[in-house]
């Protein structure tokens, strides 16, 4: 390490491609930090304690068919079943069609939701309000803002599923951990509001399990109980659930794979480059190098450690940016939830950093065994 | 007096290595923004080449989707009968009442499931899309039969002609493939409008209807009769109109590629930069040169300005090249309007392969832009004098 001095000189001498190459591999490291953490937000996070005792219960034909709102009496019976909530999607339309006013508005349970969601936080007193009034609705505290709304405010929710329309009024502002783009209402009201045959159905039951061990158990109990009924049901974890609308917009699990290998690719021949074009214009130095005495593997080592310390600052700022990039992204009117609480999660932040290294090495390995075999001479008379 | 762009194209092969690395860099970049507009191109093209400007569809008031509206038969008599309404052969109507929903099936992509269009329909309606059949036969009336759409056929193992798909009260036999052209119907499973519908129990309720009018204005006509009739409390629009709107499911795609390709953008054209810097710096004395023949600083600006573009260019081509392989892969895009899977084939055409170019040669122009100024720059003799 006693050539570090020298490493560091070389590194900044040429400042302006230095600059141009960390600057280079920075933005391009900042993409891939922030693509490796949409797809370990995607499939290698980790649920909330509350979401890894929770399931969803669809049709098993599709989402958007309902199923029977009896099959509700037979999931609570089912043993390490705590307790569970239907949640309706209600669609519909608050105002008009434009991108401000869309936010997710549900028709559940009130008496359940607070059980099965409890992450969800709320003051009792406007939890009682919403459990007791039948029009009342509660919404997250973003929607709350975004939309000036305060309590005891008239909302007017035009059905696009369902006919008619239903007047709300707030009755609470929620905080949680998870979606807060949510508003909840009463499910009596909905169906009171429907004609008699369209009564009884149920979009999909949230269930609380006992213990995490309880999950897988259930999952397949709850299917089974409704085998041989005329609407099959589709029991899977929250997460699994989750990760449904993830694969609803396309095969992205190869897309990401595939950009991220474009994107690493391209720093790779950057970095190529870069290291190739330093090495030619030094061939003369490293034959001076030779004659004071140097052998190869110090020469081949101090050209490689210049490459992986350009390649490494390249990877800081790329972290650096790929950090506020993730921020970024939460604000976003993200559709999907795993990426609303988009982080780059140390273990991501150090692969990007352990890419950043590799390339350098792997991309400064042949100019500088190269250069660590001109013979003496040849590289004494290099004029370029 | 110019250079010639010989100088630059001879420069450019002598050092063939750093040419093709930053070529690649750039290459690359243009290969990811194109496939994301091949796809987006690829989904535009099926779902504006489905629908008929003559046909107009009959929705709920309210709804704006055939899979959240309600369309009763006795909507549809009165509908039938409406003025402006072609006739076929026989001289029937040319109207089709349909129910649409959606069924899970698994996919080559998604084993666990992916959700599609389900239409049942009548032979009327079969006629007025203009569907042909490429293989088996079309369902007959009141069997569990269906015909899948073409790309169905493709992307779904069970979906395959002679295979059993199993919803509603039962299985039901594959017995058909059919094809819509590009059309959004390739994406679609059929089956006998009465079968489908009592196993859903949907036989009074269905989802919508299709009209063809005799002419443009007739349709326009019609699309106001019925907004205006109050007896059916219905939302009509072309049916042109209807696939058009769902092209913003590409929305989320186009966004995030447009993302990714301008970042990348940005780090290949710092590489450009870089390249061009050293391809001075080593030709120091050659630029020293040209301007003792008298040479302008404003011809080699130019110069190594081309140099910069040709090289940039040459990616944009290479790029292209690399994607073109993907021309006609049939892939499957969430769509927010149907909740179903839309299949389409990616479509790398001439005028997107331009735009990569073009694209490669803007990187090109910004990355050469300084150090072409610096090369103008350069004093005789300093530049005459370097080693």
């Amino acid at each position: 390490m006693k050539h570090l001095p020298m490493i560091l000189k070389n590194v900044w001498r040429n400042r302006r491609r230095t600059i141009l190459t960390v600057l280079s591999i920075g933005v391009s490291l900042c993409l891939l930090g922030v693509l490796l953490a949409i797809y370990h937000a995607f499939y290698f996070s980790d649920p909330t304690p509350e979401q890894a005792l929770r399931l969803v219960t669809r049709n098993s034909i599709s989402l958007v068919r309902p199923m029977p709102q009896a099959y509700r009496d037979k999931i609570k019976r089912i043993p390490g079943v705590r307790d569970l909530a239907v949640e309706d999607w209600y669609g519909g339309q608050y105002i008009d069609d434009k991108a401000e006013h869309q936010f997710a508005r549900f028709a559940t349970d009130p008496d359940k939701i607070f059980i099965v969601r409890s992450e969800i936080k709320i003051p009792e007193d406007q939890k009682a309000a919403f459990i007791r009034e039948r029009t009342a609705c509660i919404v997250g505290r973003p929607i709350a803002e975004k939309q000036k709304l305060k309590l005891g405010d008239k909302i007017i929710l035009k059905g696009d599923i369902y006919p008619g329309s239903l007047e709300l009024i707030v009755r609470g502002i929620f905080d949680s951990e998870q979606n807060t783009d949510i508003l909840y209402f009463n499910r009596e009201y909905l169906e009171q509001s429907m004609p008699e045959r369209r009564r009884g159905n149920a979009g999909i039951f949230l269930i609380l399990a006992n213990t995490v061990e309880d999950v897988p158990r259930i999952e397949k109990a709850v299917d089974e109980e409704f085998r041989n009924s005329p609407t099959q049901t589709k029991t899977e974890s929250e997460s699994a659930f989750s990760l449904s609308f993830v694969s609803f917009l396309g095969n992205i699990k190869v897309f990401l794979l595939v950009v991220c290998a474009a994107v690493m690719f391209t720093i790779l021949l950057v970095s190529a480059n870069t290291i190739a074009m330093s090495v030619r214009e030094r061939v003369r130095e490293v034959g001076v190098l030779k004659v004071l005495g140097f052998t190869r593997g110090v020469i081949l080592g101090i050209i490689l450690t210049e490459a992986v310390i350009v390649s490494l600052i390249g990877g800081v700022v790329g972290v650096f940016l790929a950090s506020m990039m993730t921020g970024v992204v939460r604000h976003m009117p993200a559709f999907l939830d795993q990426l609303r609480h988009l982080t780059l999660t140390p273990s991501v932040a150090l692969l990007c950093l352990g890419i950043a290294a590799a390339i350098g090495l792997v991309s400064a390995f042949i100019p500088a065994y190269q250069a660590s075999r001109i013979p003496i001479l040849d590289a004494l008379r290099s004029t370029d | 007096m110019a250079i010639p762009i010989s100088y630059n194209l001879r420069n450019l092969v002598v050092r063939k290595t750093t040419t093709l690395m930053a070529a690649l860099g750039i290459a690359l970049t243009v290969a990811v923004l194109l496939a994301m507009l091949s796809l987006v191109n690829g989904l535009k093209t099926s779902l504006q080449s489905t629908g008929n400007p003559l046909n107009v569809m009959v929705l709920r008031k309210g709804s704006t989707a055939e899979l959240t509206s309600s369309v009763s038969r006795q909507d549809f008599q009165v509908l039938k009968f409406k003025p402006g309404i072609a006739r076929d052969k026989a001289g029937q109507p040319e109207a089709s009442l349909e129910m649409v929903s959606v069924i899970n099936l698994a996919s080559v992509d998604a084993p666990d499931g992916i959700n599609v269009n389900l239409r049942g329909i009548s032979p009327i309606g079969i006629e007025m899309r203009g569907l042909k059949l490429v293989k088996g036969r079309w369902f007959s009336e009141g069997r569990r039969e269906v015909v899948v759409g073409e790309s169905i056929s493709k992307r779904f193992p069970s979906a395959r002609l002679g295979g059993k798909i199993r919803f509603g009260r039962g299985d039901w036999d594959v017995v058909g493939v059919m094809s819509g052209g590009q059309s959004a119907v390739n994406s679609e499973i059929m089956g006998d409008l009465n079968q489908v519908s009592s196993d859903f129990d949907r036989t009074e309720s269905l989802s919508s209807a299709l009209l063809r009018a005799t002419d443009e204005v007739a349709a326009d006509a019609l699309v106001k009769n019925i907004t205006a009739d109050q007896r059916l409390n219905a939302d009509p629009l072309l049916e042109t109109t209807y696939y058009d709107k769902q092209t913003s499911s590409a929305a989320p795609i186009q966004f995030l590629g447009t993302f990714i390709a301008l970042i990348m953008a940005v780090g290949s054209s710092f590489a450009a930069t870089n390249t061009m810097y050293a391809a001075i710096a080593r030709r120091s004395t050659e630029i020293g040169t040209l301007r003792v023949l008298g040479f302008s600083q404003g011809s080699i600006l130019l110069s190594f300005f081309a140099e910069s573009v040709l090289l940039a260019g040459l990616g944009g081509v290479i790029g292209c090249l690399l994607v073109l392989p993907l021309n006609g892969f049939t892939t499957g895009i969430g769509n927010f309007t149907t909740f179903s899977e839309t299949s389409f084939s990616l479509t790398v055409s001439p005028q997107i392969m331009l735009y990569g170019v073009l694209f490669a040669m803007l990187l090109g122009a910004v990355g050469g832009f300084f150090p072409a100024r610096a090369a103008a720059k350069k004093e005789i003799l300093v530049a005459l004098r370097s080693v």
